[in-house]
């Protein structure tokens, strides 16, 4: 199927299976799925530029209907939501327009690459390392079946003395987040996490989820199934951002976009239903693969030459 | 317990059956009736076509999740 807008010649049943695969894993693990979508796009002939802008459009709608199911188990903070929306905005921008010099350099695609596989590998060894420590433990040991309940949410993580020194940190103005169990926390600690995550979104395509989701329960000390569902609202303002202003700057198509996201409903909704039914450690190292498959892609493409 | 799976993933498969058929019919609206007004829009509007194209998505999540809903309901209610 022709696409005008990008002038990509891409099989529908394609875009609808990554769209499918990618709304399963952003409901489960709050992330846009941009390491898989990214690549999976270029795999089919889209310019670097052109699949990170149709990869914001998608993750907007694919957002919208996960977090409306994550709302309904009550895993979203609204709170946070709206104050993180603030910094990812001014990262993202930072972010694009770093790509906008990159395209005029002619060096996009090498750069772009290189920045994904670091980060990828480091946030895959980061999780696999934390998980697998607070598992061991006794306090990561959650009894099997649906975890359900406010107390099933509270998180126990390897890396928990380090948050709390963290959050500790008397930075004025302090806010509570109540809706996340969180008495006081630096506005300007929440901005922060909020910027790097915006910047990557900006920088590399989606949402950004798989820097901001582990930040947000490292650093932030925000339960895991609070995170996830607090990050895909908070993912519905800034890549909407995103969407807007990659848009202008002619890097989407949305025909793209709509097409995948036809697949990534479904997913979604299938993906937050799961959530239910695991606790926090568990999901962070089921979310280890993930990372890893998309630097995998990313280096295939580097070292053969091949349009991925 | 058995018999529960086995109806879940039953009404689940109906459900992604109908699911696409309904999506093969929407590809064509939207490919034939937006396609072009939408590569013209892009190529002569930018701004009005980052607005567009954000509410396109948005609207199209929350009908998707509404067939999807309904779908579930209508199947399972038939199953049960």
């Amino acid at each position: 199927m022709f696409f005008p807008i990008s002038g990509a010649d891409i099989s529908p049943i394609y875009l609808v299976i990554v769209g499918f695969v990618i709304g399963i894993m952003g409901g489960f693990f709050g992330v846009g799925g941009s390491f898989i979508a990214g690549p999976a796009l270029r795999l089919v002939g889209l310019d670097w530029n052109f699949a990170v802008g149709t990869d914001l459009a998608h993750i907007v709608g694919k957002s919208v209907v996960a977090v409306r199911q994550h709302r309904a188990f009550g895993n979203v903070d609204l709170r946070l939501g709206c104050i993180m929306a603030l910094g990812t905005i001014g990262g993202a921008e930072v972010g694009a327009q770093l790509i906008q010099a990159l395209k005029r350099a002619g060096n996009v695609n090498l750069v772009v690459s290189i920045v994904s596989i670091v980060v990828y590998l480091s946030i895959s060894t980061f999780m696999l390392w934390e998980s697998r420590k607070t598992l061991i433990s006794q306090k990561g040991r959650l009894p099997r079946g649906k975890v359900k309940g406010v107390k099933s949410k509270e998180d126990h993580s390897a890396f928990g003395p380090v948050t709390r020194s963290i959050q500790q940190l008397k930075i004025w103005p302090m806010i509570a987040l109540p809706a996340s169990g969180i008495k006081e926390i630096s506005l300007w600690l929440i901005l922060f996490v909020a910027f790097v995550g915006g910047f990557f979104s900006g920088f590399l395509g989606g949402g950004a989820g798989y820097i901001r989701m582990p930040s947000m329960v490292y650093v932030l000390g925000i339960p895991t199934h609070l995170a996830v569902g607090t990050d895909l609202f908070e993912i519905i303002i800034s890549a909407s951002y995103g969407t807007f202003s990659h848009a202008v700057k002619g890097n989407v198509d949305i025909l793209i976009a709509l097409v995948m996201h036809t697949g990534a409903a479904i997913g979604a909704q299938i993906g937050a239903i799961c959530t239910q039914y695991f606790a926090g450690p568990k999901i962070r190292l089921a979310f280890v693969p993930l990372p890893l498959i998309g630097a995998a892609i990313v280096i295939y493409t580097l070292f053969t030459g091949h349009k991925l | 317990m058995k018999k529960e799976t086995a109806k879940t993933l039953r009404a689940f498969a109906i459900e992604l059956a109908i699911y696409a058929l309904l999506v093969v019919a929407y590809f064509f609206l939207v490919l034939h009736f937006l396609g072009g007004w939408l590569y013209q829009l892009e190529s002569q509007h930018r701004y009005i076509y980052a607005s567009v194209a954000i509410l396109l998505m948005i609207g199209q999540a929350v009908v998707l999740q509404n067939v999807t809903t309904l779908l579930l309901r209508f199947i399972r209610g038939r199953a049960g």
